[in-house]
């Protein structure tokens, strides 16, 4: 059994014993859900643009698997004091394998919970476009949370207290979900927004689950494609740089 | 000064299993630790005491491969601790002063993840975490997570876990701090029966001086990073004619209280507390 493996065992295990855990990461996406989607219904539809609900739950979807998976690349800052973590960090294994082991775990809970949240999403009325493209919303979904995993473990390698934590939730994770085309088309945005929008990676993550999800999207599958590998790449080049050296 | 009378004791160095040469530590200009040397033998409890804020932890963490140094040279076990850093830590185990046990799996899933950590799974692991947890006698609880169990019971385990390996070294920063006198005495009389039949070293920090007094072979205080005492605990005290330990250790390093300023740190400990119940 390897090192890797027994890492990402750890942290499903300590998923589905914590029921309230469960139950807690999609009770807030769950509530976008019903009063974005509810509350903004009928205007979408006004406009033109069809089921608001069939163009959010990918938003929302992406948004479950960015909070659950930053947050467990910031618990490090948690655990280098506290937790496990150390007993990770003075075995004989390398940097490198601890940190794929737990990007792995916390990037499988976060795709967990984004499943979660579309199976969830039926009953409000939500419809697959295509069955058999839903292998790829999952790849993506994957990608997307190993992608946010790394960056949280880059951040977190970083930090060392919790003070900076509630500026890192208003500045970094806040925007990059509000600003991300989860809940809004991308179409006519004023020049700021717009140029914000693009260079933010998520919004590539939720049009490709979008796209596989409904067939709607407004960005070119291969340039999301080529976008959300890129960023993938640097990320974890970075968190993982960042957590070799990382000292406790 | 009091030192020079100390070193006499010059060991033989194939017989030290730690060697410590030099070791500056640098926070941008503040030393926390300046230049200290010192060796422990193969088999030898040794105590490493100080005030609060003197080095002690910042010395462990640099010992056990977590925290960068600036100048000097170590050696575990025979090997250097930056080239033969995975030999190194293979050579320890350690139990830290804050929980690095995992609450959420059981006392057995934290020992079966230690033992893949340690590659130890080839081997007999089983009998190994069996042979462990029935030393710290939790062998009867092993099924139950870990959250369930008291502070006394938490330290047992983690104890347990640093022996799993068969480590020739094993760190304890603090192993009984906030613990009631029964569960010392336990922890104290495993570590003991360890360090007597597997021939497991042992380097500990503590702030209770009885019990090194009791238990330690040998001893090194450390002050503002400074190493000021280093021996026996029978030199030492006749040295500063004191009847114990303590009244020993507060003469050398004074009466005043070391005020350290609150650290990010200790916001997580006191938060910690308010959180988990």
């Amino acid at each position: 059994m390897g090192v890797i493996y027994v890492l990402w065992q750890r942290q499903l295990k300590r998923f589905y014993r914590q029921k309230s855990r469960v139950i807690g990461s999609i009770a807030q996406p769950l509530l976008f859900l019903v009063a974005l989607g509810f509350g903004f219904g009928s205007i979408f539809q006004e406009a033109g643009r069809g089921s608001y609900i069939q163009f959010l739950v990918p938003g929302i979807i992406a948004m479950s698997i960015l909070f659950s998976s930053i947050f467990s690349g910031i618990e490090i800052i948690w655990d280098k004091q506290f937790g496990f973590l150390k007993e990770t960090l003075v075995a004989p294994v390398s940097r490198l394998r601890i940190m794929i082991g737990r990007t792995l775990g916390g990037a499988t809970i976060a795709v967990l919970q984004g499943l979660l949240i579309l199976i969830i999403s039926f009953a409000f009325g939500f419809k697959l476009n295509n069955l058999a493209l839903l292998p790829f919303a999952i790849l993506f979904m994957i990608l997307t949370a190993i992608l946010f995993t790394a960056l949280g473990t880059a951040i977190a390698s970083k930090l060392n207290d919790m003070q900076g934590f509630q500026l890192l939730m208003n500045l970094l994770i806040m925007p990059l979900f509000f600003l991300s085309g989860a809940l809004f088309p991308l179409t006519d945005l004023p020049k700021v927004i717009n140029f914000i929008v693009r260079i933010n990676p998520l919004t590539y993550c939720v049009d490709a689950i979008r796209y596989f999800l409904t067939s709607m999207s407004s960005i070119s599958i291969i340039v999301s494609s080529i976008v959300i590998i890129f960023c993938l790449v640097i990320f974890v080049s970075i968190g993982s740089y960042l957590f070799s050296r990382m000292e406790v | 000064m009091i030192i020079n009378n100390f070193k006499k004791n010059n060991l033989k160095k194939e017989e030290s299993i730690i060697d410590v040469k030099n070791l500056t530590k640098l926070y941008g200009s503040f030393k926390a630790v300046d230049d200290i040397s010192f060796s422990v033998k193969k088999g030898e409890i040794f105590a490493f005491l100080g005030p609060n804020g003197a080095g002690k932890s910042t010395t462990i963490k640099i010992l056990t491969t977590l925290l960068k140094y600036n100048s000097g040279q170590i050696n575990i076990n025979g090997y250097d601790i930056l080239k033969d850093s995975q030999k190194v830590r293979e050579s320890f185990g350690i139990v830290f002063q804050d929980p690095s046990v995992d609450e959420e799996l059981t006392a057995y899933e934290n020992m079966k993840i230690h033992s893949v950590l340690y590659g130890l799974e080839k081997i007999n692991a089983k009998k190994r975490i069996e042979k462990f947890l029935k030393v710290v006698e939790l062998w009867d609880r092993k099924d139950d997570l870990v959250s369930k169990f008291s502070g006394g019971m938490k330290r047992r385990l983690e104890i347990a876990r640093g022996l799993l390996h068969v480590p020739k070294i094993l760190f304890l920063d603090e192993p009984t701090v906030g613990l009631d006198p029964q569960t010392r005495k336990h922890i104290w009389n495993y570590i003991l029966e360890i360090n007597k039949k597997e021939k497991v070293t042992i380097f500990f920090t503590t702030h209770y001086m009885d019990e090194v007094e009791k238990v330690a072979d040998k001893i090194a205080i450390i002050d503002k990073g400074k190493i000021i005492e280093k021996g026996n605990i029978s030199d030492f005290k006749k040295q500063t004619k004191s009847k114990t330990l303590e009244e020993a250790f507060i003469k050398i390093t004074g009466y005043d209280i070391r005020e350290e300023e609150s650290s990010s740190l200790d916001q997580l400990r006191q938060r910690r507390k308010i959180t988990r119940r």
